[in-house]
């Protein structure tokens, strides 16, 4: 793999960029391996990535339907932040933030984490309760945090309105300084050079049909498009169509599938510093390096694979966001587009072993699986190695749904009272 | 004069009404009707921009909404700044002032354009390969350069003092797009009595009829006929005619959001105006005629200012009465450029030559040229262009090369052909497929009720258009329900054709990478980026797109989508089809937040629940918090009380005479019929069959899963008739949760459920004194204890008024709840209020509300508990029937995780320094020296300096807290950890005596 | 926005008045104190989140506040029909182009006639 550097670029420079190769190379299926990777996203990229790395497992297959990325990872509102409220949670994604902090150099490919601080609004009592809730844990647990009154949540990001008159006047918010975001389309480009380079095969263009499964139950492969592709191992990782995915195995999940907006708006000067979100006027919006306003909008209410949505969900995300920053009202939407999230009846991700031996799943990411990328994407390839959970992820099973043992961050937030 | 450029005798605009506006500082006359863009140019100015990346100096390219260059910023004040605007689109008003964008410190000379200089480095993607050491350097150096070299317009930095408006319609037919097809598939549509909505994005209607002038339409010129065909819709009440208004979004079962502008093309627009307007229609049938954009020419240096598409030149010149130049050159690959070249001749503008790319032009325009004294060059290349702020030469060579000719121009128009604009149609999730002869995506499979007519539709004929249009037109109108009346099909002669031309890089863009041709102006990519992102193994059309950022401008790619996917595909040895398109998505142009807001801002960005008594308890000096939608009274604060003080004042009066609650906003659901307690029986944990009417029990409900899902106190008013109260935020989701049971599950149940929350005002009078104070409100109702004790429930009169007078109580003292019909509740709070006066009571809000119920050690479902809950983890185990055979979460209770030992429960905690106040939501460990991460055993749920008690309290759960009361855990804060010991949950009246009174 | 036809309204409303309300077809089961940790799990959590046809319930929140059921194709958010609580779930696998077979009365009633009826 030829390094990336000011000095390659340089070079490259001089000759009209003739020299640079493909960053990963797209062969044709082998007849066997030891690991697939169903769903060429970030997470099953970086996945295959760390089976290469950390285990030593370079025969593997990550097996894409379409384009790499083209999933949630590249539809996504690319918010990064750890500041979660349970033990389960903050293990996974501050193990992922950490991992962020690295990533570009681990990868040589500048995936632009961007530590611009995520703000959290608060705008009641019972909201507050909660942040000062999560603030304790995650400093106890050694996850930055703060509580920010509502004139330095001002400081912090000036267009906010803080008036109280507002009809849902701000009483403070929690900031995580390390939190931010990054480019996502790098994120998946950048496992995927880094993965191809230590020998795994990056597969495009190849939808999975069937599992084939052994005698004794185990599976034995995968019937794609490409026709049958032989594996000791197989990860599911294939947000949107896990269901579909995993039914082939006759594995079912407690899933719905539901469309999640977003939009942008006309490239603006720098106005925006940080990422803003606020949980009960329903709003997320950070400014992209290109000068993007990316607002993350709510989900729709029913299942659906269609990457569409409804226009009061995108209305309705505008008038909370023009409420907290009223400067906005003039700005223009530029594009808006949906993606399909996996959501678990816990809003908590699934990942471990399931009742089909060597299928493997990662999937309920719901909303929030773009932070999550290279933590996920290192447990999950410790669980595919060694055939049990990190210690990390040990709480994410698919088990818990029958002992009752879950992972409810959004009960936990439960407003009522 | 409007400017030197302004041809006397062209154009439709009138001479007599003008304009007056500045563009960067600069004052300028323009003619009523005229753009930005055109009254610019008019004034002999091309210049009107600069590039995303490299800041290249940059004029208009088009005529219309496809505009990547022109974006400039409008602004009539301060406060109405306005980014990003088109200047093609944006009409002149008399004192608008307008600015450039993306330079510093001016248009013409711009330190920006460093990065132009630079371009061999900023090749697409390189972003990806550097910038990466030392690693901390990219958030603190090189991206917030970045940042500010990028970017385009500035953001408004006060508050939009405009307003916007919003309808819903509906209509039979929706046509999107006014030109020739659009027009006649109204009128067909209209002619048989259906509702017909017919948008338009510009101010007139009439499409290319605005620069195709040759077009005839029965007989008349197109462009005639078009206001005429227009005046004569709008005369009709079943249509409404929108001009200014663009389909932007196209959704699932034929719903179209179109936004209108109103008032921005007006000088002094009135007060009450909205700017914008956004329309939300649901169609039965929807016409797609949204025409076609024309695409330029991807040549070497093809994006200096005074290079653009030959139909803006034509209608800058048919339409608005400006040449683009003196001395123009012709650079083409399609037909519809000779037209625009005639004109300009015809006008006295000198073409320099036409340069055709291909052998041959189309039946006798080489001839015709020839006969106007226009040089045309066939089957040659325009390789490089001179001029830094404006085009000043072109170099011309055969294609394949040979020599060199370097034509002076002082303009450059070009077309490489029309691509069908498909947006809409893609956006209705039809299947685009692509029509190999003609080269052009076209509607394929439709998957909505919808229909394609003209050339966004491939026909390329006028009559067949019209034809086509008229037939789409009668047809949709009679699948709509309206099949009698009929339309002529207009007869339509002598337009352009629209089919031809070329996709991707002409001679000389190609494959030598060391030239700069643009496929994408305003993100300034050139075919040899899509080249580089080809070669670095970006082989998707997605990828493509987002490796180079091609079409991912403000246009969207109106002009580049299909030049790009012709150069990735020729790069990729495959064919255009194989390579696919990338997706349209919504919204066609930019639409205005404010115009998607409409009026949901301020008071109306959501309800607020206010409860009959607000105005008085506003009137009393309160203080309101908002829970959900509702506004609660928190505290009454006396002159110079602060909160703290206040809540005192009232947790004391409380206990010592008696205070009076708003309790409104508790939930009510009124539960009736011969079934209602069998029912109430499976909703709750309880058990129902034991309560007498005239009593009233506790109940904790679940979700199937076994949590605690909210609480309340239910009075049985008759065997067949139960009160039940919900906690606020509770109240919509406790009624649907038991609709959902009711209706699906135990429908053989024979029971009613009416929400009452709005109907019941409440008012809780609770403490000592509290039954001589209502005493004599009441009539019809023994107060005694004996005749209505604690948990019971009376129907009486209250000042006069119907009332269900409930002996109940969440302060732990004697306490009524009285509930009167919620128009009576602002009378009977005051006559509360009077009666309590000589008693020295007072009104209480929430916050001692909260205070006095910890001090009882009485839960409140979602701040005590959490929606991770048990019963028995909330200590409310007591409430759950043991002997019911099903109710409804008595599974999910048994779960294994549920009934394992070391779970979370609630208990109380004092702090060791009885003046210290816990913060609610601090965590609790063992083991306060533990290294991080700690093991937390849980969290303070409620924590408040009692009064009463004479020190803090506060409720927590804590993992296995029973089993630990007596012992002592530590709350770590940060500057120092507090010792706290775990108690029972009753600090106050542990016997309990009070509440009996 | 979803254009959703209330069986009981017998008219096609907007979105905003109806609230989806998860899969139709899965009944609480009679003897739900009995059943096992796993046939928990599979009656309250798992699900089969189909791409293609979902069998879905929806309440008419906003208007007559019935629950009702639905078939709608998750791929084109397309309905294929509605049809009131409690009745069969409709068939809809026959060869393809066969015409699905409907519920007896999945014509629209009137919304007295379904409120009317539960008040004996």
């Amino acid at each position: 793999m030829r390094k990336y550097s000011v000095f390659a670029v340089a070079r490259e420079a001089m000759r009209a960029h003739k020299g640079w190769e493909a960053q990963w190379t797209s062969p044709e299926p082998r007849a066997q391996y030891d690991v697939i990777i169903i769903g060429g996203g970030a997470h099953g990229l970086g996945a295959a990535y760390y089976l290469a790395k950390e285990h030593g497992i370079t025969n593997v297959a990550v097996i894409e339907k379409g384009w790499l990325g083209g999933g949630n990872t590249g539809r996504n509102t690319t918010i990064i932040r750890s500041n979660y409220l349970y033990e389960e949670s903050m293990d996974i994604y501050e193990h992922s933030l950490k991992l962020w902090e690295g990533l570009s150099q681990e990868l040589n490919y500048n995936v632009m984490y961007s530590p611009r601080g995520v703000m959290m609004l608060s705008h009641n009592i019972h909201d507050q309760q909660v942040f000062k809730r999560h603030i304790h844990a995650n400093r106890l647990y050694g996850i930055d945090n703060e509580w920010l009154t509502p004139e330095q949540a001002k400081e912090f990001c000036p267009p906010l309105d803080i008036s109280a008159s507002a009809r849902y006047a701000i009483n403070g918010a929690a900031l995580q300084r390390r939190g931010g975001t990054a480019r996502h389309d790098a994120v998946a480009w950048g496992y995927a050079r880094a993965a191809s380079d230590r020998g795994v095969h990056v597969i495009q263009n190849c939808e999975v049909k069937g599992i084939r499964r052994g005698p004794d139950g185990a599976v034995t492969g995968v019937e794609t498009t490409k026709g049958f592709i032989g594996a000791r191992k197989i990860g599911v990782s294939a947000s949107g169509h896990n269901s579909m995915v995993l039914g082939m195995a006759d594995v079912r999940l407690p899933l719905h599938s539901v469309p999640l907006q977003a939009l942008v708006s006309e490239p603006l000067k720098p106005i925006f510093p940080c990422v803003v979100m606020s949980n009960t006027v329903h709003a997320y919006i950070s400014q992209s390096d290109k000068g993007e306003l990316v607002i993350g909008a709510g989900t729709d209410q029913y299942n659906s694979y269609s990457q569409t949505g409804g226009l009061q969900i995108i209305t309705h995300t505008l008038d909370a966001i023009c409420e907290l920053f009223p400067i906005f009202r003039r700005v223009k939407m530029m594009r808006q587009w949906g993606g399909i999230t996996d959501n678990t009846p816990d809003r908590s991700p699934i990942q471990g072993v399931t009742p089909v031996p060597n299928l493997f799943v990662n999937c309920g990411w719901g909303t929030g699986g773009f932070k999550a990328t290279p933590g996920s994407a290192h447990l999950f390839a410790h669980l595919i190695a060694r055939g049990e959970p990190h210690r990390l992820a040990a709480g994410l099973t698919l088990d818990r749904f029958r002992t009752g043992r879950l992972i409810d961050e959004a009960a936990a937030a439960a407003v009522a009272h | 004069m409007t400017g030197a450029n302004r041809i006397a005798g062209a154009g439709r605009l009138t001479p007599a009404k003008t304009a007056r506006f500045r563009f960067d500082g600069r004052g300028f006359t323009a003619l009523a009707g005229d753009t930005v863009a055109s009254a610019l140019l008019a004034n002999g100015i091309h210049l009107m921009g600069r590039s995303f990346k490299y800041h290249r100096p940059r004029g208009v390219v088009s005529a219309g909404p496809e505009e990547p260059n022109a974006l400039i910023n409008v602004s009539r004040d301060t406060a109405r700044s306005q980014p990003n605007v088109r200047a093609t689109v944006q009409e002149v008003f008399d004192g608008m002032t307008v600015g450039s964008q993306n330079r510093y410190p001016s248009l013409a000379f711009d330190l920006g354009g460093i990065n132009d200089t630079l371009s061999p480095f900023f090749a697409a993607g390189f972003y990806y390969k550097t910038f990466m050491w030392p690693k901390q350097a990219w958030a603190s150096i090189y991206e917030p350069r970045i940042r500010e070299a990028a970017g385009l317009g500035v953001s408004p930095k006060e508050e939009d003092p405009d307003h916007y408006a919003c309808r819903y319609a509906h209509c039979d037919v929706l046509v999107i797009g006014g030109g020739a097809a659009g027009l006649a598939a109204a009128k067909a549509a209209a002619a048989t009595g259906a509702t017909v909505i017919l948008a338009d994005e510009q101010p007139e209607v009439g499409g290319a009829l605005h620069f195709d002038t040759g077009a005839e339409i029965d007989g008349q010129n197109g462009y005639a006929w078009a206001q005429a065909t227009a005046a004569s819709l709008k005369a009709m009440d079943n249509v409404t005619l929108l001009t200014r208004t663009t389909a932007f979004g196209y959704y699932a079962q034929n719903f179209v959001a179109m936004a209108e502008r109103v008032t921005d093309h007006i000088d002094r627009p009135q007060a009450n105006a909205p700017r914008e307007r956004l329309w939300q229609v649901r169609a039965k049938r929807v016409v797609i005629a949204t025409g076609s954009i024309e695409r330029h020419m991807v040549f070497a240096d093809n994006d200096r200012p005074g290079i653009l598409l030959a139909s803006a030149a034509r209608t800058y010149l048919n339409h608005f009465g400006v040449t683009v130049g003196r001395k123009v050159g012709v650079y083409t690959a399609h037909d519809s450029a000779y037209e625009a070249a005639f004109d300009l001749k015809r006008a006295g503008v000198e073409i320099a030559a036409i340069v055709d790319s291909r052998l041959r032009p189309g039946d006798g325009l080489f001839e015709k040229a020839r006969s106007l004294g226009i040089e045309v060059f066939t089957d040659h290349a325009v390789i490089a262009t001179s001029g830094r702020l404006r085009v000043a030469s072109m170099t011309v060579v055969p294609n394949g090369g040979g020599s060199k000719r370097k034509i002076a121009v002082d303009a450059l128009i070009t077309s490489s052909g029309w691509t069908p604009s498909v947006h809409m149609f893609s956006q209705s999730r039809g299947k685009v497929a692509y029509d190999a002869a003609t080269g052009r995506f076209l509607p394929g499979h439709y998957v909505q009720d919808c229909v394609s007519v003209g050339t966004c539709n491939g026909t390329d004929d006028l009559q067949a258009i019209l034809e086509e249009a008229t037939a789409a037109g009668a047809k949709l109108a009679a699948e709509a329900g309206h099949a009698e009346g009929a339309a002529p099909v207009p007869a339509g002669r002598n337009a352009i054709a629209w089919t031809g031309g070329m996709a991707g890089a002409a001679y000389g863009a190609g494959p030598d990478d060391s030239v700069k041709a643009f496929v994408d102006f305003q993100n300034d990519v050139c075919a040899k980026d899509i080249r580089l992102a080809v070669r670095e193994g970006m082989h998707s059309i997605e990828h493509i797109k987002r490796f180079t950022t091609n079409g991912m401008a403000t246009d969207q790619g109106k002009l580049s989508n299909l030049h790009g996917l012709a150069i990735a595909a020729e790069a990729l040895g495959r064919g255009i089809p194989e390579v696919g398109l990338t997706t349209f998505r919504a919204p066609y142009t930019p639409v205005t937040f404010g115009t998607l807001i409409g009026h949901a801002r301020g008071d109306i960005f959501d309800p607020t629940r206010k409860t009959p008594m607000h105005a008085v308890e506003e009137a009393n000096g309160a203080a309101f918090e908002d829970v959900g939608q509702w506004k609660r009274a928190w505290y009454y604060a006396r002159p110079g009380e602060d909160m703290h003080a206040a809540v005192n004042r009232e947790c004391r009066t409380v206990r010592t005479t008696a205070g009076y609650f708003n309790a409104s906003t508790l939930g009510k659901i009124e539960v009736v019929g011969p079934d209602a307690a069998a029912f109430l029986n499976l909703i709750y944990t309880n058990s129902w069959d034991t309560l007498k009417p005239g009593r009233c029990r506790y109940g904790i409900m679940l979700r199937e899963d076994g949590f605690v899902y909210d609480d309340g106190v239910v009075g049985r008013i008759a065997e067949d008739r139960f009160h039940v109260t919900t906690t606020t935020g509770g109240a919509p989701r406790v009624m649907h949760h038991m609709e959902d049971y009711l209706q699906t599950e135990f429908p053989h149940l024979n029971v009613w459920l009416t929400s009452t929350t709005e109907q019941w005002a409440v008012i809780a009078v609770q403490g000592p004194k509290a039954r001589e104070i209502i005493a004599p409100l009441v009539e019809g109702a023994d107060l005694s204890n004996e005749a209505l004790p604690h948990m019971s429930v009376v129907e009486a009169k209250v000042c006069g008024v119907p009332a269900r007078l409930f002996r109940v109580s969440f302060t732990g003292e004697l306490g009524y709840e009285i509930n009167v019909p919620a128009d009576y509740g602002a009378a009977v709070w005051e006559a509360v209020a009077k009666a309590a006066e000589p008693f020295g009571a007072c009104p209480y809000g929430t916050e001692t509300m909260h205070v006095l119920r910890a001090e009882k050690g009485y839960i409140i479902v979602g701040q005590d508990t959490d929606g991770t809950l048990t019963p028995d983890d909330a200590g409310v185990a007591w409430a759950v029937g043991k002997k019911k055979p099903d109710f409804v979460g008595i599974r999910g209770l048994k779960r294994p995780d549920l009934v394992r030992e070391g779970r979370k429960q609630l208990v109380g905690l004092l702090t060791k320094d009885p003046k210290e106040v816990l913060e609610e939501g601090a965590q609790i460990v063992a083991d306060p020296n533990q290294p991080k991460p700690m093991i937390m055993l849980g969290h303070v749920t409620s924590s408040y300096w009692s009064e009463n008690c004479g020190r803090s309290i506060a409720m927590a759960v804590v993992a296995g807290g029973r089993a630990k009361v007596g012992q002592t855990l530590y709350v770590p804060m940060p500057d120092r950890t507090i010792a706290v010991e775990v108690t029972d949950t009753v600090f106050f009246d542990k016997e309990g005596g009070r509440i009996h009174g | 926005m979803l254009l959703i036809h209330c069986p009981y309204c017998g008219e096609a409303r907007a979105e905003l008045e109806f609230r989806a309300a998860g899969d139709a077809h899965i009944d609480r089961p009679a003897n739900i104190a009995a059943i096992s940790d796993e046939e928990f799990a599979e009656y309250f959590f798992l699900r089969d989140n189909p791409k293609g046809l979902i069998y879905e319930r929806w309440r008419h929140i906003h208007g007559c506040g019935r629950f009702f059921n639905a078939v709608r194709d998750t791929v084109s958010d397309k309905f294929v029909m509605t049809y009131k609580a409690g009745q069969p779930k409709p068939d809809l696998s026959p060869a393809p182009g066969a015409a699905p077979a409907l519920p007896a009365d999945s014509r629209p009633v009137e919304t007295y006639e379904a409120t009317e009826g539960r008040a004996e």
